[in-house]
């Protein structure tokens, strides 16, 4: 089990694409490796694409969860994109409705809300600086 | 009911639980489930094979392909010899987790399902079988 889910950076940015049928701690080690990476680089926003999973359990579920709020903690957003439909109609009858997490329809749409955020963020920065 | 094909799994540790959802997304396309279908069952799958392995300390899961009166299906029994569920109807609640959890497994993997089978004994193990048709 010493699979590592990369994390690419660009710019302000860090991409994670999740292209494996996870195991659980594949899942865990994700969650503690984006911080570390959120913390070295002080990313502002995280894109996680999950297009490539064809399901979403309550324990990925929880991860994604997790990795929403911890990026939120760490100053970065999170937007998950590309979830398959299937998953989104299977994921809302288990009973998880992912609240907080932001969601967009693919990665240019997170993208734009990514960037979007930063630039209210970047405006509120600048206004409360004297 | 004729027995099409049946098999049975190890459920000890979080590999399994990929393997279980493979074999089961494997048997599900074969029997021609559409995509929607198929990620109902493989999550409900997931779920199960999760708590056999985290909560009933390990055990297995039989993989069944069904037909009956012309309709194909798929049944899936896990099995484990761990602590038991003291209170089922408790267990079965959203949100009710013995630790660590969301508290969805049990009562999700019985919505994802179309027949929903629980037994468990304290002390003994507990055995869910789930089918779901075509």
């Amino acid at each position: 089990m010493n699979e590592r889910i990369p994390i690419l950076r660009i710019g302000d940015y860090l991409l994670v694409t999740i292209q494996v049928d996870m195991h659980d701690q594949l899942a865990v080690s994700l969650q503690e490796n984006l911080g570390e990476k959120i913390e070295t680089t002080g990313a502002k926003g995280v894109l996680l694409d999950i297009s490539a999973l064809d399901i979403v359990d309550s324990f990925i579920g929880r991860m994604i969860a997790n990795i929403s709020s911890m990026s939120r903690v760490l100053g970065a957003n999170t937007v998950v994109v590309g979830m398959q439909p299937a998953v989104a109609i299977t994921l809302v009858e288990l009973g998880l409705t992912l609240p907080g997490v932001q969601t967009a329809l693919n990665a240019e749409r997170g993208m734009d809300l990514l960037r979007a955020a930063m630039a209210t963020e970047g405006g509120a920065d600048g206004g409360s600086g004297s | 009911m004729a027995d099409q094909e049946a098999s049975s799994l190890e459920l000890r540790n979080e590999q399994d639980i990929v393997r279980t959802r493979q074999a089961v997304r494997k048997l599900s396309q074969a029997l021609g489930f559409s995509l929607v279908d198929q990620t109902k069952l493989v999550t409900a799958a997931s779920e199960l094979a999760r708590n056999t392995v985290k909560h009933g300390r390990g055990g297995s899961v039989r993989v069944e392909s069904l037909e009956q009166s012309g309709r194909r299906g798929v049944r899936l029994a896990f099995v484990d010899s761990g602590p038991g569920i003291p209170d089922l109807a408790l267990a079965m609640t959203d949100g009710w987790t013995s630790g660590g959890g969301l508290g969805l497994g049990l009562s999700g993997a019985k919505r994802l399902s179309n027949e929903f089978e629980i037994s468990s004994t304290p002390g003994i193990g507990t055995r869910v079988t789930i089918t779901r048709w075509k």
